[in-house]
């Protein structure tokens, strides 16, 4: 079978995958499914980045979504909907203006796509792109591969100085409690 | 598979992403409808980058950038929801009615 063509069912495939299942993210009945549906999304964004040459970057891509969404499992099983996240839930508002943002977005995006006159340039087959991503991050893009990471580096010292809850001087959230949930503390036996 | 078709593609995970974030409740489910919108640009930014710049490596790098903005806004997402979720015993955004403390 020609190359081409099986390259342009397998995008077919998991572009159609990618889009259903990132639909079904929000009509699926429990939060812990909608995660891995998410993720099912990712794989197929991921898969259609190694059709598009790209191979480093869609698995890399489909790696750090797998951990992120079992990450973002745990956080629903932790706060939300008892139990675990599973309960059936239908918890959405605005929802006409929602499926019309959508609608409106994806028509206007679409047309964009298929009317702009972009250049016809494809990567060359004989290119080696991970290679050439090698030495463009120790490159010339070194300087925002490093501040890549300083950014990684303060989120992580931000995420942990917001979801502590012992300040430097005291509780984080001092001062930003209201009054009646603190009464309903101290009256819960 | 052409640069239109992927980028329709990408149009559609944008759109569907949008959907989620302006109609969903629970914090974490708008989070997600964020990193569908993102996970949208970022196909297309790699379709450009391998169907109509040549392969420029530069465009490996943006979507690597793209990467770690997916990786703060998540990280930055579940430690906020951690802190409102304390602070307020709010997890669905009706709950906060204004966002000072």
């Amino acid at each position: 079978m020609n190359r081409s063509l099986v390259v342009d069912v397998l995008f077919w495939c998991f572009a159609a995958g990618s889009v259903v299942t990132g639909y079904l993210v929000f009509r699926t009945d429990s939060m812990v499914r909608a995660a891995f549906w998410l993720l099912a999304s990712f794989v197929g964004v991921g898969a259609i980045l190694v059709l598009l040459a790209a191979e480093f970057l869609g698995v890399v891509l489909i790696l750090m979504m797998a951990g992120e969404m079992l990450i973002m499992a745990v956080v629903m099983v932790m706060f939300m909907m008892n139990p675990a996240g599973l309960n059936p839930m239908f918890m959405v508002h605005q929802h006409r203006f929602a499926v019309a943002a959508g609608v409106v977005s994806f028509a206007g995006l679409s047309v964009v796509a298929l009317t702009a006159d972009f250049p016809d340039q494809p990567v060359d087959a004989s290119v080696d792109a991970t290679a050439e991503l090698g030495f463009e991050l120790l490159g010339d893009s070194m300087l925002v591969f490093q501040t890549a990471g300083v950014a990684l580096l303060a989120t992580m010292i931000g995420a942990i100085a917001l979801a502590s809850r012992n300040g430097r001087f005291g509780t984080s959230d001092e001062g930003s409690r209201e009054p009646a949930l603190e009464i309903e503390e101290l009256e819960s036996p | 598979m052409t640069l239109e078709t992927v980028l329709v593609v990408a149009a559609a995970l944008f759109a569907v992403g949008l959907y989620g974030a302006i109609s969903q409740q629970s914090f974490v489910m708008l989070m997600m409808g964020l990193e569908l919108m993102i996970n949208g640009a970022l196909l297309a930014l790699i379709a450009l980058w391998a169907l109509s710049t040549g392969g420029n490596p530069q465009g490996q790098m943006l979507a690597i950038v793209f990467m770690t903005v997916m990786a703060i806004e998540m990280a930055l997402g579940f430690a906020l929801i951690t802190n409102v979720y304390r602070v307020r015993r709010a997890d669905i955004t009706e709950k906060l009615r204004k966002l000072k403390g």
